[in-house]
C-alpha cells in the first residue's frame, strides 16, 4: 500500500506533505528512539508520541515511509521544519499507537 | 573511485543539531549509488555515535571514508571516557541523564545498535581523556568476515 492509502484508510491528518506515493510495506511503534532505530524496518509506518527533531532524525536515517503521530501528540515547530527539509512525511491521529498498527495489520493482509 | 574523505564537527549539548553529519554522509552515499542497506546502516550506527557524544562527551569530530567496498567512520571525543566497556555494549545499559531520556534517547541502545549495525567496531577509551569509536561498514557484508 501507499502512503496515500494509509492516510486515507486510517483517517489521518497530514502535518508535513511529502512523496505520498511511497510504499509502506510494515508498520513499528515506539517512542525510544535508540530502540526504534534498532527495529524500526525500512518503509514502515512508524507510530509514535515523539514529535521532536530527533524523531524526525531517525525516521530520515532508518528509512521509514512516513511518521504517525498518535494520541494528537504535537509536532514541535522545529521538527517541522526538519520534516519538511528532508522530506519525512508526517500525519496524525487522536487514535493510540495500538489501534492504529491493528488496522495497518489487517490492511496489509488484504 | 578513491577514496573520499569527510570531516565533521559534532556541535555539544544541541540534540537539535545532532544527526546533520550522519543525514550528509547519508546524502553523499546516496548519491554516489550506494545499496539502501548499506546507506541506513552506517546512517543508523553513526547516527549513534553523534548521539553518544552530544549526551554524554559535550560534542567532538567525525571523520569518514568512502571506499567502494567499505566506509569507515571514527567519532573522536574528549569527554570523561567509558568506564566499563562490556555493561556500555549491554543493551539497556545507560548513565544518560533524565533530560535526556525525555528525549526519547538514553535507553541503552547507542553502543549496541553501533555493533549491531557497523561490521567492525573498535573502541579506544581512556577515562578522563575521552573516547574514539572506529566503525567500519562492508558494501558486501559476506566479506565482513566473522563479526
Amino acid at each position: 500500500m501507499t502512503v496515500k492509502e494509509l492516510y486515507e484508510k486510517l483517517d489521518l491528518k497530514q502535518l508535513v506533505e511529502g512523496d505520498f506515493s511511497r510504499e509502506v510495506t510494515g508498520g513499528y511503534t515506539g517512542d525510544l528512539l535508540s530502540w526504534v532505530m534498532a527495529r524500526l524496518p525500512a518503509d514502515a509506518a512508524w507510530f509514535t508520541v515523539m514529535g521532536n527533531v530527533n524523531a524526525i532524525a531517525v525516521a530520515s536515517l532508518a528509512d521509514a515511509a512516513c511518521i504517525v503521530l498518535t494520541d494528537n501528540a504535537g509536532l514541535d515547530e522545529d521538527a517541522r521544519q526538519r520534516a519538511e527539509q528532508q522530506e519525512i512525511i508526517v500525519l496524525s491521529s487522536e487514535k493510540n499507537s495500538y489501534e492504529l498498527g491493528a488496522r495497518l495489520a489487517e490492511l496489509l493482509k488484504e | 573511485m578513491s577514496t573520499l574523505h569527510f570531516d565533521y564537527v559534532v556541535p555539544g549539548d544541541d540534540f537539535t543539531q545532532a544527526g546533520a553529519a550522519s543525514s550528509d554522509v547519508k546524502r553523499k552515499l546516496k548519491k554516489i549509488g550506494c545499496s539502501s542497506d548499506v546507506i541506513r546502516r552506517v546512517a543508523i550506527a553513526m547516527y549513534e555515535g553523534e548521539i553518544n557524544m552530544v549526551i554524554h562527551a559535550g560534542g567532538g569530530t567525525a571523520h569518514v571514508e568512502i571506499d567502494p567496498d567499505k566506509i569507515y567512520v571514527a567519532l573522536e571525543d574528549h569527554g570523561p571516557g567509558i568506564k566499563d566497556v562490556s555493561k556500555a555494549m549491554q543493551e539497556g545499559w545507560s548513565t544518560a541523564p533524565d533530560n535526556v531520556r525525555s528525549l526519547g534517547f538514553g535507553a541503552g541502545m547507542g553502543l549496541p545498535n553501533i555493533k549491531k549495525y557497523s561490521d567492525v567496531l573498535k573502541i579506544d577509551t581512556e577515562v578522563g581523556k575521552g573516547t574514539t569509536l572506529h566503525m567500519t561498514v562492508f558494501t558486501d557484508r559476506s566479506k565482513a568476515g566473522g563479526d
